[in-house]
């Protein structure tokens, strides 16, 4: 049997790290600009709209990422496609990260005040025009902190691709530990990768929170 | 699409799914008790403890909420036998959600604390109460208040990503889903299914946290 | 010998030094009101007696022990010497009778029942024996006043220290606060005030004391204080407040 160095391990989970890291990033656009959508109609005029992202978000909301892996996973097989885990993974975390950022960003926009909205239309604007202007730009700056705390949320989400069988970092550890019989260290070197990608942005979170809950209280 | 849907095949299995259903709600229950009751813990801790105990707790908080549940379940459960810790898969995955719903309770409850005004500590002392005692009778249970709907929101997250629990063998509701899909070859069907079944649960537990709230704190939160 | 001596009491807060060299000896009974402007360092000497804050020089006596800042020595402080607090303090998620009841059962270890009796008692000598099972918000600011007084009773200190207990009341309020207060005066309890309410002080004090910048300024019976002062900070400050 082969002797596995430190280095060997560290080596090929590193390797795998950059498809988490792609997966996060590609969730992060997709996933944010889907929830933008989903923001719109959520907080637009139309009722059935309102209604169906509604439903959107305490779906996605309610129910295992795992679940929801698993039925994008066989759901696009059924129609007779092959599906890549890659693309299930990409487009089940789309889904679910579009319908948590649309709450937070959601969270903000109410934030605004009634009085930002009733403003804006006397000066003639509809609907797209107030966000687009008046409301979104000021809700923007509240929403930033919760954001970049629900970019960990992502991070760690991608682990649970590694069971429909994307080779991220998590995946990577599974093969590791089969090959080298280390679980304690293999897992804890994942542990660790993961600890160096999320804790960044986690204290980044926290610092835009109090910097701009600072300038917020000084207007 | 050639695909017809077959609800039907699962019929058989219905014994495999009804256990799993109750192994969920099990880890749930376990899992959301000893876990508010750590995070209480290390809120105190945090916010009110002794100098020495601050940087553990907060080292402890930091890499849960930095790293996956799936990884944390996997380094219980296969790491812990290499240093002489066997688990059973019910223990390793009880274990893990406690100690990662306590990590996040941790942080929950915490802000509750830091929310209450000095004067209500102030009262306390100047009343003769040890400074635990003043936590224990005047600050924890106005803090709780405050944080309920976060903490219930929490537990709620923790149960559905109970679900991954499956991967150690731990036969939860979605390990039941795997079985069955597994002999009946049904895989949409059955994971439409159990996520159904996933959605009734977090709308009842939703409810469930919500009333124990109305029973736990019966006046509105004030400071 | 007096119930409190403050001998030498020097407090700093970072470079601010608040307390410069505060000496006071109050007896058994006395009442006494401590004036002066915001920052002259009233509020924080009060706070220093029940040792919510701690003292930097000096010493503190209290029925002839001596403040230390353990939390032994504190606690055997805090059960001679009450305080009510100018935000009252109650706790929100308990009733007045529970608020009242609470620090007996678990400070002082007494059962229920005697609690229970000690709490209706002492809100039926502020008022408000009907208002036992009221919560909070029930309640005016006055009343909750009233039961934070209660609820300092209950524990049959010799000392109540006041600060600025009618500050934060509606000005109608004010009075039904000062008349517990003038009760507990005639009834012999010892009292701190730190006050704004010179006509009160003029009516109920023993002594007043006249604090500027850290320093007893001034100390003396009301009708002197107030008809002579001495020193022109305490003239100019009795020309700005009524009295």
């Amino acid at each position: 049997m082969t002797e596995f160095s430190t280095w060997d391990i560290l080596r090929n989970l590193l390797l795998a790290t950059r498809s988490t890291i792609q997966l996060s990033l590609a969730t992060f656009l997709f996933g944010g600009i889907v929830g933008l959508i989903l923001l719109f109609m959520r907080t637009g005029k139309r009722r059935a709209l309102r209604r169906f992202a509604w439903g959107y978000v305490e779906l996605f909301q309610g129910t295992p990422l795992l679940m929801q892996l698993f039925i994008v996973f066989f759901g696009i097989s059924l129609v007779g496609l092959n599906v890549p885990p890659w693309l299930a993974a990409g487009l089940a975390l789309t889904l679910w990260t579009s319908a948590f950022l649309s709450e937070i960003w959601r969270g903000c926009v109410e934030a605004i005040a009634k009085g930002q909205w009733e403003a804006s239309s006397s000066l003639g604007m509809g609907y797209f025009q107030q966000m687009r202007w008046v409301v979104l730009p000021q809700a923007f700056k509240i929403a930033i902190p919760p954001t970049v705390g629900f970019s960990v949320i992502i991070v760690k989400g991608t682990a649970v691709t590694s069971i429909i069988g994307f080779v991220e970092l998590s995946k990577a550890g599974t093969i590791v530990t089969n090959a080298t019989f280390q679980p304690f260290v293999v897992y804890g070197f994942v542990a660790l990768i993961y600890f160096a990608l999320c804790f960044p942005l986690s204290m980044s979170s926290q610092f835009l929170e109090r910097k701009l809950n600072v300038a917020h209280r000084n207007h | 699409m050639n695909y017809t849907f077959d609800f039907s095949s699962i019929g058989s299995y219905l014994p495999v799914l009804f256990n799993g259903i109750l192994v969920t709600i099990e880890l749930m229950a376990v899992g959301a008790t000893f876990g508010v009751a750590l995070g209480i813990f290390c809120a105190w801790a945090r916010a009110l403890g002794p100098i020495w105990l601050k940087p553990i707790v907060a080292g402890y908080v930091e890499l849960i909420r930095n790293t996956p549940f799936l990884i944390q379940l996997f380094f219980i459960f296969f790491g812990l036998p290499s240093i002489g810790i066997q688990l059973t898969e019910m223990q390793g995955a009880m274990l893990t959600m406690v100690i990662n719903l306590g990590a996040y309770s941790c942080e929950i409850v915490r802000a509750g604390i830091q929310a209450t005004t000095k004067g209500q500590f102030e009262a306390g002392w100047s009343l003769g109460m040890t400074r635990f005692e003043t936590f224990r009778y005047v600050v924890l249970i106005p803090s709780l208040q405050r944080i309920w709907p976060a903490l219930s929101s929490q537990i709620v997250l923790v149960m559905l990503g109970s679900a991954v629990v499956s991967q150690i063998a731990a036969e939860d509701l979605s390990f039941a889903a795997n079985f069955i899909q597994s002999r009946n070859f049904r895989a949409f069907e059955i994971y439409f299914l159990a996520t159904a079944i996933y959605l009734a649960l977090a709308i009842t537990l939703r409810q469930l946290l919500r009333g124990l709230g109305w029973w736990l704190f019966p006046r509105k939160a004030t400071r | 010998m007096s119930l409190i001596e403050i001998t030498e009491v020097k407090k700093r807060f970072g470079d601010n030094e608040v307390l410069k060299g505060i000496n006071i000896d109050v007896a058994a009974a006395e009442v006494i009101a401590i004036i002066g402007k915001s920052g002259s360092g009233k509020s924080t000497l009060l706070r220093c007696i029940n040792g919510l804050e701690t003292i930097d020089e000096g010493s503190i006596t209290v029925a002839g022990a001596q403040l230390l800042p353990d939390e032994i020595h504190l606690k055997a402080l805090r059960l001679k010497v009450g305080m009510i607090f100018q935000q009252f303090n109650l706790f929100p998620h308990l009733t007045a009778g529970r608020n009242v009841m609470l620090s007996q059962m678990v400070v002082k270890k007494v059962t229920e029942k005697d609690a229970e009796a000690m709490a209706r008692n002492m809100l039926d000598r502020v008022g408000l024996g009907h208002k036992f099972d009221a919560y909070q918000e029930e309640l005016s600011g006055g009343q909750q006043q009233r039961v934070a007084i209660a609820r300092a009773l209950a524990m049959q200190p010799m000392a109540l220290l006041c600060d600025e207990i009618t500050s934060a009341l509606d000005p109608e309020l004010v009075n039904e606060v000062l008349a517990v207060v003038k009760e507990l005066a005639k009834e012999g309890m010892t009292l701190l005030m730190v006050t704004h309410e010179m006509r009160f002080a003029r009516e109920v004090c023993s002594r007043v004391v006249f604090m500027h910048q850290g320093r007893v300024h001034e100390i003396g019976p009301p009708e002197e204080v107030f008809a002579n002062p001495k020193t022109p900070e305490l003239n100019q400050f009795l020309g700005v407040t009524e009295h």
